[in-house]
């Protein structure tokens, strides 16, 4: 299995705060692989790494290297536009622009110069399609996203993201508002989307890396604990401490 | 003790606002009361749209056309001056200078507001009226443009204090979809955080029509008073407002002129109760929203 984002000796401050200590983790490439452990571990912070979107908070301080195809992440010469188209995310709540549901697809082409009506409303009906969302809502693209239910929301919020053909897509507890059947089918729209892409998706649900995830990681308090295939880390867990999260004795 | 307290308490806050109505609606009683009487001189239709205003002529003309166009254009210049650098104004102050900065330059802005329209008055025609005089060659510098870039100044803290709160109240969760999209920091204002704050930046523009519409002293000082009906931005125009102020150390108590002057006012008061009317609902279509 080829690794599509490479991670070394990552650290990260907040101020003086250490957030990351010495991460080191390979992802691989077309699979979903997701990151648990407890609140506050810093699973957050590690997804919002392989974007860089720890940028945009003050006084964050990161050393160490992120390659992504072989190309460094974490350099100041990144290109943080094409890094971004390259490597979507969305977010735990569901959170659409107050545009309407085309325009919140589009977006990303948009932004890139892209207004050429015919391209949009291709890649519109393409992007709905893959997550499932377009027989629904193909007679109403023109209403306001905000109307949408929760899980149609977070639907449009991958759309949006596929819209602009990444690589990778991470995703941060992208479940934790909706209730369980919305669950289930975003679960099964993951695993439809890793036929084309690599996820990422942290989670606060046991049962859900455990379904939905092929390589699964463990953290706790900054630290990377262990890493390996879904099953021999939910069923032969090496290190103690997942087994103790895993079975519940956490804590 | 402390429940006859909360009673007092809040039985005081009902009065008061009680009251405030009741003064609302008395004063527009009393404006009809006297005002109304111009009605049997001139009727509704000839009143609103007569071209000629000649209120001490023989016989009078009570038409205010022209008024309620001189007040029309000079607001229309204003807003069109006012919105632009409101909304840039605003959104230099939220989005490009860090917090702390921003909010000492909102606070002096806000500032401007506390300068006597009066104040202003004088500005406009000691320096601004031979400004505009020289650039453009006119004969008087006293335009209806004058008006409009002075009244312009006087919305501009209501526009931008408001603005500023919108663009503010925009979730983070939007800027951040949008910087996670790969998009820049003017790309995402531009086509996420104003169309987000778009209620508010309504809301600010009818509230800085309402302020503008009822200023008298600057645009009685600077427009010219010419009650002709305006055709362009730089010539002398006389605003609703300005009549009133300018005519009512004149007329006899109760005779046509005083009672057309009341109608006058009858007019205003209702332009501005509808645009505050307006304003407040894309304020709470807002707060729905959020
Ligand atoms: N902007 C910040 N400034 C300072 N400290 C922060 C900041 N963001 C997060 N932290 C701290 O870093 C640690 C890791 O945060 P992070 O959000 O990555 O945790 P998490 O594993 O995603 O938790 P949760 O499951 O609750 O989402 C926490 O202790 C948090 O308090
Ligand atoms: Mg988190």
């Amino acid at each position: 299995m080829s690794e599509k984002i490479e991670i070394k000796k990552l650290n990260l401050f907040y101020g003086d705060f250490h957030a990351l200590i010495d991460v080191n983790l390979g992802i691989p490439e077309k699979r979903v692989t997701s990151i648990i452990g407890p609140s506050g571990c810093g699973k957050s912070t590690l997804l919002r790494c392989l974007n860089r979107m720890n940028d945009l908070v003050e006084g964050v301080r990161v050393t160490g290297s992120i390659k992504i195809d072989n190309i460094e992440v974490c350099s100041p010469n990144t290109d943080l536009i094409s890094l971004r188209q390259k490597v979507g995310m969305v977010f735990q709540r569901p959170n659409p622009f107050p545009l309407s549901i085309f325009e919140n697809v589009v977006y990303g082409l948009r932004i890139s110069g892209t207004n050429k009506r015919s391209v949009l409303e291709e890649v519109a009906e393409k992007s709905l399609s893959e997550v499932l969302l377009f027989d629904d809502l193909k007679d109403k693209l023109s209403d306001p996203a905000l109307g949408l239910t929760l899980e149609q929301q977070q639907k449009l919020c991958i759309a949006r993201v596929i819209a602009m053909r990444p690589e990778v897509i991470l995703l941060d507890e992208p479940c934790s508002t909706l209730d369980p059947i919305a669950t289930l089918k975003i679960e099964d729209l993951m695993q439809i989307l890793k036929k084309d892409y690599s996820l990422v998706i942290v989670t606060h649900n046991m049962q859900q890396a455990a379904r939905a995830s092929d390589t699964t990681c463990y953290m706790l308090l900054g630290e990377m604990i262990e890493c390996g295939e879904t099953k021999d880390i939910f069923t032969a867990p090496k290190d103690k401490r997942t087994e103790d999260y895993i079975s519940g004795r956490f804590g | 003790m402390k429940e006859y307290f909360e009673w007092l308490i809040e039985n005081l806050i009902l009065i008061c606002g009680v009251i405030s109505i009741v003064f609302v609606i008395l004063i527009f009683i009393f404006l009809l009361k006297e005002g109304s009487g111009i009605f049997s001189h001139t009727s509704l239709t000839g009143f609103i749209f007569g071209k000629d205003w000649y209120p001490i002529s023989d016989p009078p003309k009570f038409g205010i056309l022209p008024l309620i166009l001189g007040s029309f254009i000079v607001t229309l210049g204003a807003i069109i001056i006012a919105v632009p650098l409101g909304i840039a104004s605003a959104v230099f102050l939220s989005e490009v200078v860090p917090r702390g900065i921003g909010d000492i330059l909102k606070a002096i802005i806000e500032l401007l507001a506390a300068i006597p329209s009066i104040v202003l008055g004088f500005i406009g025609i000691v320096i601004l009226s031979p400004i505009i005089k020289n650039i453009f060659n006119l004969p008087t510098g006293l335009t209806a443009l004058a008006g409009s870039v002075m009244l312009a100044f006087m919305a501009l803290p209501t526009i931008v204090s408001i603005i500023e709160d919108a663009i503010n109240s925009v979730p983070k969760s939007y800027r951040e979809a949008s910087y996670a999209m790969g998009a820049t920091k003017w790309q995402t204002i531009r086509r996420v955080i104003l169309p987000a704050a778009s209620s508010g930046i309504l809301a600010a523009i009818m509230l800085g029509i309402g302020r503008v519409i009822g200023e008298t002293m600057a645009v009685l000082m600077i427009t010219g008073n010419a009650a002709i009906i305006p055709t362009s931005f730089l010539q002398p125009v006389r605003t609703m407002t300005a009549t009133i102020a300018a005519e009512m150390g004149e007329v006899i108590r109760g005779d046509a002129h005083y009672q057309a002057l009341f109608g006058i006012g009858i007019v205003l008061f209702i332009i501005t109760f509808l645009i505050n009317l307006v304003s407040d609902l894309f304020l709470h279509k807002k707060r729905g929203k959020a």
